[in-house]
């Protein structure tokens, strides 16, 4: 630690190289924590502890397929099950058919499944007592720059009314605000609207529920209690599939992109150019020392503290670089969701993130530094000083 | 350097960079030709040439760093061609699936073919409607089709994990509206059996899908009968007889969407203007290739989007790497450029030369990196679940020469912007300070 000082010194000896050094590393690790935020996001969708308790009841034949009303009654029934609601995909779309919202058609008791959404009291009172209520979350207001008690026309992309028209009105009556503020990603698009008005409306669901949401007493009992809602309506004609809220939502992503592979082969080439570029920087700079190596030498600086410092400024050079990448990472990850409406909502770096990054940076630091700090133990005195 | 003059060239950069992305191919050829003409004819452009030639011929004592270039370059190149390819290859599918002379009857107001729905009357009237070419027997080509969605086990499935994909019902009229749609294994469906023809493209997604095989569809068991190619999206689906499906998914009568194949190429306007005079009719029509492309925007904007911001960052990390490089490279031939200017060459070329020798390292950068892309990826099999459609479709990355070219011109700007300042360094450093430096 001693030595800080001159560690320090040498690697700002020359301002402009390390500088410019040090924005590549920047950015390369500012490119790993935004995509390392994205890739734990996509690995950890669903796997929050209220995912663990949710069970996803849906038709085994396909995700479009409806099941009858009935099957809640009998679900509730099924032992270790605590709580049952249900909703429909409603499919709707604002001003454009292709500017689609993540909207359900839900039942009354939807909201005590999902702690993971707040509504206040009275907004929740509203939504119940209004037909044509809905409750809208947080970045969706803002993105269309709704306000609560207006009146929105929306289409429906799927379910025409009884006249045929696909045109619905909606009262919003109050904002969905998620209770975790950094990973909210899906709940800040979302809309919900009442099931019985939906299935009042439309013609085409004649009281069907889309999926069964399931919250069990005993996370330990989820596949038990998954088990037994499958078996109500085996061998039935609409036999259903239910999986834990975690498992439905990682294969539902899986459908959409191998992420974890993208990720690493972009991270793979960023990092070997990274490397090939610090390691010269390096190089370079231990090349320029020689002569000044040489004197510490001569002044009594053993070989392996000769090499200890030069790999300790090459690690300083990496985590300097890397801890302001990462940093720079984080402010502009819910940027990213916003952009993207919450198709990609990337979570806020982890420590696990932080602990990846630093290890390969020191990796890094590591791989780059031998050579030269090899060079720095290796140097005669002799033939430095006399630049041989 | 005074900051006035970084300001400056700070502001020229930028200008340069937006006329650069708006420069068509041809456009930067005539100005590699210009530069060229330059450098052979005139005297400050021999100047320029021959420094270039010795700073060109040192590089190979230089390898470390030059090697920085080329690679910092091939990677942000690399990454970026791979994206656009991606976007370019599903858009692609999508396009080729489409076609100028068929046409797709929705119900009004349908995104997508999926949540369409048409009754059987109006599935009665759309295939009365003229323009529509008919067959030998005088019956128009006109094929009503059930889009559903269904659940199969995907092949590389952890425990019994299942992927969704798209089942078209149809009826015999498919052939004939779709004619690029052959058998390649086994043989079609027998109407009114519970059997598929799949795609080649779900049979390599999903696990069972061959001839022969039974699968279970909800709690019914179906038949592999065959496997189909088209060349489109359509491999990427199950087909069935219509009237089986129907049953299956209690559709009734009801079909998602009508195909026709038009009997006229250009007779599109025609056909739909037919069809909005039936006041009956409360449908949206338009060409399949139409249909299908605006399918394909989202997402092709979506992945280029995403490859353009890596991209964009990993050049930013490329370009400080470069200047990094170039820097060290002129403080190296200080004294040699000082002691040019003392002699009489002006600063133009000395900052032409630089320049050359950065873009000469980026270009190779970019043609190693665009070489990679291809070799790695062309044709790369990928699969994403497709907007407007149930189902994962499967799908090659396309590496075109539009995307190279565009990878191309990614190098040349870092290339150009990574040794524009260390050039200009060279010009403007007072020559004695240079010539005394070490």
């Amino acid at each position: 630690m001693k030595y800080m000082h001159l560690i320090w010194a040498s690697l700002f000896r020359r301002k402009t190289r390390t500088i410019l050094t040090l924005v590549s590393i920047v950015a390369a690790f500012l490119l790993f924590g935004l995509l390392d935020a994205v890739r734990t996001s996509f690995e950890q969708a669903g796997q929050s502890a209220n995912g663990a308790q949710r069970l996803q009841t849906g038709s085994r034949l396909s995700f479009i397929q409806a099941l009858p009303q009935s099957l809640g009654a009998r679900i509730q029934q099924v032992p270790g099950v605590k709580a049952v609601t249900y909703a429909n995909w409603f499919g709707g779309a604002y001003q454009d058919p292709h500017n689609q919202i993540f909207s359900f058609a839900v039942a009354p008791n939807y909201l005590d499944l999902y702690p993971e959404m707040s509504v206040s009291d009275a907004e929740r009172k509203a939504f119940a007592d209004t037909r044509t209520g809905v409750l809208v979350g947080e970045g969706l207001m803002q993105r269309f720059h709704w306000k609560v008690g207006e009146r929105v026309p929306m289409q429906s992309t799927i379910f025409p009314d009884r006249s045929g028209s696909k045109n619905w009105v909606f009262d919003i009556s109050g904002v969905i605000h998620s209770a975790d503020k950094k990973g909210a990603g899906f709940f800040d698009q979302l809309m919900l609207l009442h099931w019985s008005y939906f299935d009042d409306t439309t013609p085409y669901n004649r009281g069907q529920a889309g999926w069964y949401v399931t919250r069990v007493t005993d996370v330990n009992q989820a596949d038990a209690v998954a088990k037994a809602i499958d078996a109500l309506s085996a061998n039935s004609d609409h036999e259903t599939r239910t999986q834990t809220e975690q498992a439905a939502t990682a294969s539902w992503v899986k459908q959409f992109a191998n992420v974890g592979l993208i990720v690493t082969s972009v991270m793979g080439a960023v990092f070997f150019t990274l490397m090939l570029l610090s390691g010269n920087t390096m190089m370079q700079a231990v090349r320029e020392r020689t002569n000044e190596l040489a004197v510490l030498k001569t002044i009594g600086f053993s070989g392996t503290s000769l090499l200890a410092m030069v790999l300790a400024e090459s690690a300083l050079l990496l985590v300097l670089g890397g801890v302001i990448g990462i940093l720079l990472a984080e402010p502009l990850i819910p940027a990213i969701s916003k952009a993207s409406r919450g198709m990609v909502a990337p979570s806020p770096v982890s420590l696990g993130s932080w602990g990846e990054g630093l290890a390969l940076m020191l990796l890094i630091a590591l791989l780059v530094g031998a050579l030269p700090a090899w060079r720095a133990m290796r140097l005669n005195i002799v033939d430095a000083l006399a630049r041989r | 350097m005074k900051i006035g003059m970084i300001l400056l060239l700070v502001l020229l950069v930028l200008v340069t960079l937006v006329a650069w992305v708006l420069l068509p191919w041809q456009g930067a050829l005539g100005l590699a030709v210009l530069v060229g003409a330059w450098l052979a004819s005139t005297r400050p452009g021999r100047r320029a040439a021959s420094v270039s030639a010795v700073g060109i011929s040192t590089l190979g004592q230089r390898l470390g760093s030059s090697a920085v270039i080329v690679v910092g370059i091939a990677g942000v190149v690399g990454v970026l061609v791979a994206m656009l390819a991606m976007a370019e290859g599903y858009g692609e599918m999508l396009r080729k699936t489409g076609s100028a002379d068929t046409a797709i009857v929705l119900r009004g107001a349908s995104s997508a073919e999926v949540t369409s729905g048409l009754d059987r009357d109006s599935i009665v009237q759309i295939a009365q409607t003229p323009g529509i070419a008919r067959d030998a027997r005088g019956e128009p080509l006109a094929s009503p089709e059930l889009v559903v969605a269904a659940n199969l086990p995907l092949k590389d499935a952890t425990g019994d994990e299942q992927g969704s994909v798209q089942l078209r019902g149809v009826s015999d009229a498919a052939w004939a509206v779709r004619p690029q749609v052959r058998v390649v294994d086994g043989q079609r469906f027998k109407p009114g059996l519970r059997q598929l023809l799949v795609g080649r493209g779900a049979a390599r997604q999903f696990a069972g899908l061959v001839p022969g095989h039974d699968i279970r569809l909800g709690s019914q068991t179906w038949t592999v009968a065959g496997v189909f190619a088209s060349g489109d999206a359509l491999e990427s689906e199950i087909w069935a007889d219509a009237d089986v499906v129907a049953g299956t998914y209690e559709r009734g009568s009801s079909r998602n969407s009508v195909t026709v194949r038009l009997a006229d190429a250009r007779g599109f306007a025609a056909f739909k203007a037919a069809l909005d005079a039936n006041p009956q009719l409360k449908i949206d029509a338009s060409t399949t290739i139409d249909y299908f492309s605006k399918q394909s925007e989202g997402m092709s904007t979506f992945i280029r989007a995403i490859g353009i911001i890596i991209g964009g960052i990993m050049a930013v990390g490329a370009m400080f790497g470069a200047l990094n490089t170039m820097f060290a490279a002129v403080a190296a031939r200080a004294r040699e450029i000082a002691t040019l200017r003392a002699i009489g060459f002006a600063g133009l070329p000395v900052v032409v030369a630089i320049l050359l020798e950065t873009m000469l390292l980026a270009l190779a950068g970019g043609v190693l990196g665009g070489a990679l892309a291809w070799l790695l990826f062309n044709g790369y099999a990928a699969s994403t679940m497709a907007a407007g459609s149930v189902g994962k479709l499967s799908f090659e990355l396309h590496v075109t020469a539009g995307v190279l070219w565009q990878g191309l011109k990614w190098a040349l700007a870092i290339g150009f912007i990574g040794g524009l300042f260390p050039a200009v360094r060279a010009a403007t450093m007072p020559v004695t300070t240079a010539l005394r430096e070490l």
